[in-house]
């Protein structure tokens, strides 16, 4: 990775120009080729540093479901109630955290009442309680990166 | 906001990403059964209305060398959170701020914020300065890191 490859992608978290030729004018803008800067895209794409370049969608505008969820799992349990959690087509992602509460995973489901159900359907595979904490107000959603 | 069948059509062809040619719309448009110049429309109006909160490059932090999460939550009195929330979600550090419900006696905290670093030094760092400088010594709060992440696919739609 080279320092324009850093400057694509401290520029393009956002802002993609929707036309017929986006690419010709991102590239413009960065004083940069069309050609180079697809060849770039791809090139980090296929290194695994970028894991789209495309669309953030606003999931409660789909119509679907979105919540934060937490659970207190005994540590020799751990692993078996992370598989069954992960199991769920519903967990988008699920991270360990070091907390009481030390299981944190988020759910998106096709329609916002199917929160609740996954929610009862957790708590019945594992028998632990699930802590359902959907966010009610955002302040910052930019989950931008800079290099 | 309602959307149409083409809306969805075009919503799911693009979820996993643009293709990345010249004209990506106009291939776009073909697997959809559309002419260009309406996905491209459809593809404004989307993000006029928030559908699509933003377009272009998604990154995967971790191999990008941020490799250390913490959430910070906080317990703010509910007459300050709008305050707290609005200004913490301004910090550079600070990827994405949230207000939830508390769940009591077990979970106090309703204010939610992610802050990624290069490890856990940086991010405690960051946690000060941000504590100082927006005047928070006197709140509650509580630092989670993340260990293991045990599964990451991201959201997809229908």
């Amino acid at each position: 990775m080279d320092d324009i490859d850093r400057k694509i992608i401290n520029h393009l978290q956002g802002g993609f120009p929707v036309t017929e030729r986006p690419f010709r004018d991102a590239a413009d803008k960065l004083g940069l080729e069309e050609e180079a800067l697809i060849r770039r895209i791809s090139r980090l794409l296929e290194a695994g540093y970028l894991s789209r370049f495309g669309p953030m969608y606003h999931a409660e505008k789909l119509g679907g479901g979105l919540s934060l969820c937490a659970m207190a799992v005994p540590e020799e349990r751990f692993e078996q109630v992370a598989d069954q959690v992960n199991a769920f087509p519903e967990v988008a992602h699920n991270y360990a955290r070091d907390h009481k509460l030390n299981m944190w995973f988020v759910l998106a489901t096709e329609t916002p009442e199917r929160i609740d159900q996954v929610v009862e359907e957790i708590e019945a595979a594992t028998g632990h309680k699930v802590y359902n904490m959907p966010k009610k107000e955002e302040f910052y959603v930019g989950l931008r990166f800079r290099l | 906001m309602v959307l149409s069948e083409a809306d969805n059509d075009l919503i799911k062809a693009i979820q996993g990403g643009l293709p990345l040619v010249p004209r990506p719309w106009s291939e776009v448009a073909r697997q959809v059964g559309l002419a260009e110049s309406e996905v491209i429309e459809r593809v404004r109006a989307l993000q006029e209305t928030g559908v699509i909160r933003r377009f272009g490059i998604v990154v995967r932090h971790h191999e990008l060398g941020y490799h250390a999460n913490a959430m910070v939550v906080w317990d703010v009195p509910d007459d300050q959170v709008e305050q707290v929330g609005e200004a913490l979600g301004r910090q550079r550090c600070v990827t994405l701020c949230y207000r939830r419900p508390r769940r009591l006696p077990h979970w106090p905290y309703n204010l939610f914020s992610m802050i990624h670093g290069k490890n856990r030094e940086r991010v405690l760092d960051y946690i000060d300065q941000i504590t100082e400088e927006l005047g928070l010594r006197e709140i509650p709060k509580e630092v989670l890191f993340s260990g293991r992440r045990f599964k990451q696919r991201g959201a997809k739609y229908r």
